[in-house]
């Protein structure tokens, strides 16, 4: 999974994790685990899963060859 | 402040209001009569949202003093329909989708009547200048130039 | 996942369910509405654009004869700081400051008080009998003066975010934001060519032809009913709450037709006011800006600085790109910097490139959405440099953007992966289109540009009730601004198999409809499209149900076709089909009523993109530019009623030629915006415009039933650059600050000695 750079302090420099996890709420879980501070920082950040962009994302599956992004939450007109 | 009475005819029928004296045609029609279907865009005169026609003359209504129209006969978009359903302006703009939010539609509709009254057959260009009064921030025009080219040949040619 | 398939409703283009009340002035707006026993609010704006409030009277307002309340900031609850939610995001104390200024004015009209009073003109004089005391200070109005180091500050206590490190001083930068991939000095040395600009794009108002209007009714218990024109009554709602202090259950927010929103209808502005007001009053209270309010105390969009750089190898390969971009985003924080900075290459396959974007605070007002909020002004600035890099490398500049489009797979550059999109195709056919290849008329130059929006989904619900005599009213909660309800009623026509007419689609309360998101970010016939198929398809199985419960037999046993539950193949085939309406008829004895519901968070809602071509003529004497012919070409995903596709293309379409040829704020020094009306502050009329010729692509959008991908923000990304590229072709002399206007492009002309 992939952070995007301003959270990059976060992680130490880190923007590439790979990470084991079933659905979303695990994967923030488990970031918040490895960084503390980390889930409020994602705040209410949008998440593609290979391709697909999730405003809300929480339960959503995420396969073993998942492509994760945290992208900004996207507005509109 | 004293008010004024005045007495017109609106859409045929005769009607008589107090107003102040520095109260807008448009004012009076929306706030006083209770006829919201003429529509308030900026009160300038530049939005042709308030168009009514006045003695069949095309008006905004904002620039007009309900006082001035005393002894007139004012048509606004509550006049078009009649017994016999829509006017055939009003159902072209509805066919070819010509309105998107609709705060324009009425002034509009209103505006084309003064102009189909006034030239059956208008050109496209002639149709842009006459209607260059009439904001639409929705639609780019290009629906509503159409309903009025179509209004055009059905009113030439009743089905 | 739709495919080619034979639909029946969809793709047809009906007279709109709400048709008749829109052409006839029956349909009630925002201000159409009056309340028996109803007085006038009306607002004191600030005659500065910064200044501290160091003392309001209004103790002679409140003693004229009809004036029944006053508030000033001082009359608010204490600003809660936090998220606002729903779609826009922000802050909640900054909104509730920006509704009435507390101990500081940002903006020339920002709010000071509010009164109300019998009449227009009481409240008028009331308003001038409130004497405010200001401390004037320096407003900083421009990108470069307010991102200076040692500028004046708008919020002392306003630190850059995203910094790395904690910043340890004040700024006007409210954040930055940063994307990149690869290696940026790498691919700049593979090109043969660089291509690089600075551009200028003004801030712009969405310019709905409706001002904002609402009326508030609150009772003695401070519950309130507050009816008003809105792309949202669910989160005007939530927001008035959050300024309040109150239960979102003691407000009742009713949605009038709206006049137009294009983003500019998702904030609020005048409802608490009118809902304190009838608190102090104990009337209804009615509140309605005039147009000069609407410009100078709404949200516009972003001015936006913009650089671009971009390289490419002989072959018109590109190498590497970067973009600095900053976003004026007035008195609070929230400029669309970050979607500008997420679209400005998102077209291109790039394997380098640095984008670096900035939120800016200035003395003018606070920003709101317009229309794909932040990616005309990136785009513009890159499409542009995209057409100068085609003339510098000699290749037709739709085959340079089809040499390096996006397509499915491609790592789009804001991170994911773009799913199935239809740029390419849009590309095609642009270049097969007959205004593309017909000659040039004598004296015009013809400009092409790409435009891209992400579209979002968010949450919808729906009600589908089935009526005795079998016709179908639906209930959703998303304003119908561009004819919505006709969309929803045809995917219902098309779900559950009966005739369009039989449809009726409401627009409910949000006490009598379930929530749901803005009528924004193109989402309505995407998502509520959804919630609507959601619901019908949840009738269409209570339905079977009850045609088995009639036939005796297993409901699934039972099928649906044309509107009517038939026997399963193999299953007692002598049973006769049983019509809704036979169903509806029945209902009593199977069960009830029958009401289908849904309600979602709807993902996926499909990139959008579209290409746009013009010819365009300019008149040496005068510098006026002339649109002769234009062209939007855009992927729809599947246009369920077409006709209002097109009608979403067009009037973005124009939208976009009037930001790029006339719209801007014009400020003097102190920060007071000159053209606060319609007739300074120029949008297209009709004649200045040619038929806005259209082609709509269809891509499916894989994960809508009917393949539908929003359609209603792409169309306005596209016009700037376009107009630019065919100015620039038509003149020779490259422009690059926008609006192309008379002035401007004759001075542009002159100083290149043409
Ligand atoms: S309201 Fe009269 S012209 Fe705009
Ligand atoms: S349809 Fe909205 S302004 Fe014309």
């Amino acid at each position: 999974m992939v952070l995007p750079e301003h959270l990059l302090h976060l992680t130490g420099g880190q923007r590439v994790l790979d990470i084991a996890a079933e659905n979303v709420r695990d994967l923030v879980l488990e970031l918040e685990e490895r960084h503390p501070g980390l889930r409020a920082a994602l705040g209410r950040a949008a998440v593609a899963i290979d391709g697909q962009i999730f405003q809300d994302a929480f339960l959503e599956a995420i396969g073993p060859d998942s492509e994760v992004f945290f992208l900004p939450r996207i507005e509109g007109g | 402040m004293d008010k004024i009475q005045i007495g017109t005819s609106i859409n045929g029928e005769a009607v008589e209001f107090l107003c102040e004296p520095q109260q807008s045609l448009l004012e009076v029609l929306r706030d006083t009569l209770g006829r919201t279907g003429t529509k308030e865009g900026c009160s300038t005169g530049d939005c042709g949202a308030c168009s009514v026609l006045m003695d069949g003359r095309l008006v905004c209504a904002c620039l007009v003093l309900a006082a001035e129209a005393g002894g007139h006969e004012i048509t606004t978009i509550e006049g078009l329909a009649t017994d016999a359903g829509l006017h055939p302006i009003q159902q072209k703009f509805l066919e070819h989708a010509a309105l998107q939010c609709g705060i324009c539609t009425p002034g509009l509709i209103v505006a084309t009547k003064a102009l189909l009254d006034r030239h059956p057959d208008p050109d496209e260009t002639t149709i842009r200048y006459w209607l260059a009064g009439n904001l639409c921030r929705c639609t780019g025009y290009d629906k509503i130039i159409r309903a009025v080219q179509d209004a055009a040949r059905s009113l030439a040619h009743p089905a | 996942m739709a495919e080619a398939v034979d639909y029946k409703a969809i793709g047809t283009s009906p007279v709109r369910p709400d048709g008749v009340d829109k052409v006839t002035g029956r349909a009630q707006y925002g201000a159409d509405l009056n309340l028996p026993g109803q007085i006038y609010g009306k607002v004191l704006r600030s005659p500065h654009a910064h200044a501290r409030i160091l003392k309001i009277d209004t103790s002679r307002a409140l003693a004229l004869p009809g004036v029944y309340g006053v508030i000033t900031g001082q009359d608010f609850p204490e600003a809660e700081g936090g998220e606002i939610g729903g779609e826009g995001g922000g802050d909640v104390s900054d909104l509730a400051k920006n509704i009435m200024a507390r101990d500081k004015v940002l903006y020339h009209g920002h709010a000071v008080a509010a009164v109300a009073a019998k009449s227009l003109s009481v409240a008028q004089a009331a308003l001038d009998a409130i004497s405010v005391e200001y401390e004037v200070l320096a407003p900083v109005l421009d990108l470069e003066s307010a991102m200076a180091p040692g500028a004046t500050l708008i919020d002392p206590s306003c630190f850059t975010k995203n910094l790395p490190e904690k910043p340890t001083a004040p700024s006007n930068i409210a954040a930055v934001m940063k994307l990149g991939r690869g290696n940026v000095e790498e691919g700049f040395a593979q090109a043969d060519v660089i291509v690089e600009g600075e551009y200028r794009i003004p801030m712009a108002h969405q310019g709905y032809i409706e001002p904002h209007a609402c009326i508030a009714s609150c009772n003695e218990q401070g519950q309130a009913t507050v009816w008003c024109c809105t792309q949202g009554h669910f989160e005007f709602r939530a927001m008035t709450a959050k300024v309040l202090r109150m239960h979102i259950a003691d407000l009742k927010f009713i949605a009038s037709e709206i006049g137009g929103g294009f983003g500019g209808k998702t904030v609020i502005y005048l409802e608490p006011l009118a809902v304190m007001l009838s608190r102090k009053s104990r009337r209804p209270v009615k509140m309605a800006m005039t147009r000069e309010e609407v410009f100078r105390a709404t949200g516009p969009t972003s001015g936006t600085l913009a650089r671009i750089r971009v390289g490419a190898r002989k072959d018109g390969t590109l190498t590497a790109a970067t973009a600095w971009l900053a976003y004026e985003a007035g008195a609070y924080a929230g400029a669309p910097m970050g979607p500008g900075a997420m679209t400005v290459f998102a077209p291109y396959i790039l394997p380098n490139f640095a984008v670096e974007a900035f939120d800016v605070l200035l003395n003018k007002p606070k920003v709101a959405a317009y229309r794909a909020p932040g990616a005309p002004q990136s785009m513009y600035a890159m499409e542009c440099a995209m057409d100068e890099l085609a003339e510098r490398l000699g290749m037709d500049p739709i085959d340079l953007r089809l040499k390096n489009a996006a397509e499915e797979g491609t790592q789009a550059p804001y991170g994911p992966k773009f799913p199935a999109i239809g740029l390419k195709a849009c590309l095609n056919a642009a270049k097969a289109h007959p205004n593309y290849t017909r000659p040039l008329p004598a004296g015009a130059g013809r400009g092409m540009a790409v435009g891209f929006w992400f579209n979002v989904g968010m949450q919808s619900s729906a009600e589908v009730h089935i009526n005795e005599d079998g016709t179908v009213t639906i209930v959703e909660g998303s304003p119908d601004i561009g004819g919505s309800r006709a969309s929803m009623a045809l995917m219902a026509s098309e779900t559950l198999g009966i005739p369009y007419e039989r449809i009726k689609v409401i627009i409910g309360d949000t006490e009598s409809a379930g929530f749901s998101n803005v009528t924004g970010g193109s989402r309505t016939t995407f998502a509520t499209g959804m919630a609507v198929i959601r619901a019908c398809e949840d009738i269409i199985a209570q339905c079977k149900s009850r045609a088995a419960s009639t036939w005796g037999i297993d409901a699934d046993q039972v099928d649906w076709r044309d509107g009517a539950a038939i026997p399963a193949p193999g299953v007692n085939a002598a049973l006769k089909p049983l019509a809704l309406a036979d169903i509806a008829a029945g209902a009593p004895k199977t069960g009830g009523p029958l009401l289908g519901r849904a309600s979602l968070n709807a993902q996926g809602a499909g990139a959008g993109f579209s290409v746009n071509l013009a010819d365009i003529r300019v008149d040496p004497e005068t510098g006026k530019v002339d649109v002769l012919s234009f062209t939007a070409i855009q992927d729809a995903g599947k246009a369920i009623h077409p006709a209002y596709v097109e009608g979403q293309m067009q009037g973005g379409a124009v939208q976009g030629l009037g930001w790029a040829l006339n719209e801007e704020y014009i400020y003097d020094a102190n920060g007071v915006m000159q053209n606060a009306g319609f007739l300074d502050y120029r949008m297209p009329v009709a004649s200045d415009l040619p038929m806005i010729d259209t082609v709509i692509v269809e891509v499916p959008n894989p994960t809508h039933p009917y393949g539908v991908r929003g359609v209603g923000e792409t169309p306005i990304v596209a016009p700037l650059a376009t107009a630019a590229n065919a100015v620039s072709r038509a003149t020779g002399v490259r422009m690059r600050d926008l609006p192309l206007s008379p002035p401007r492009v004759l001075e542009a002309l002159e100083a290149a000695g043409r």
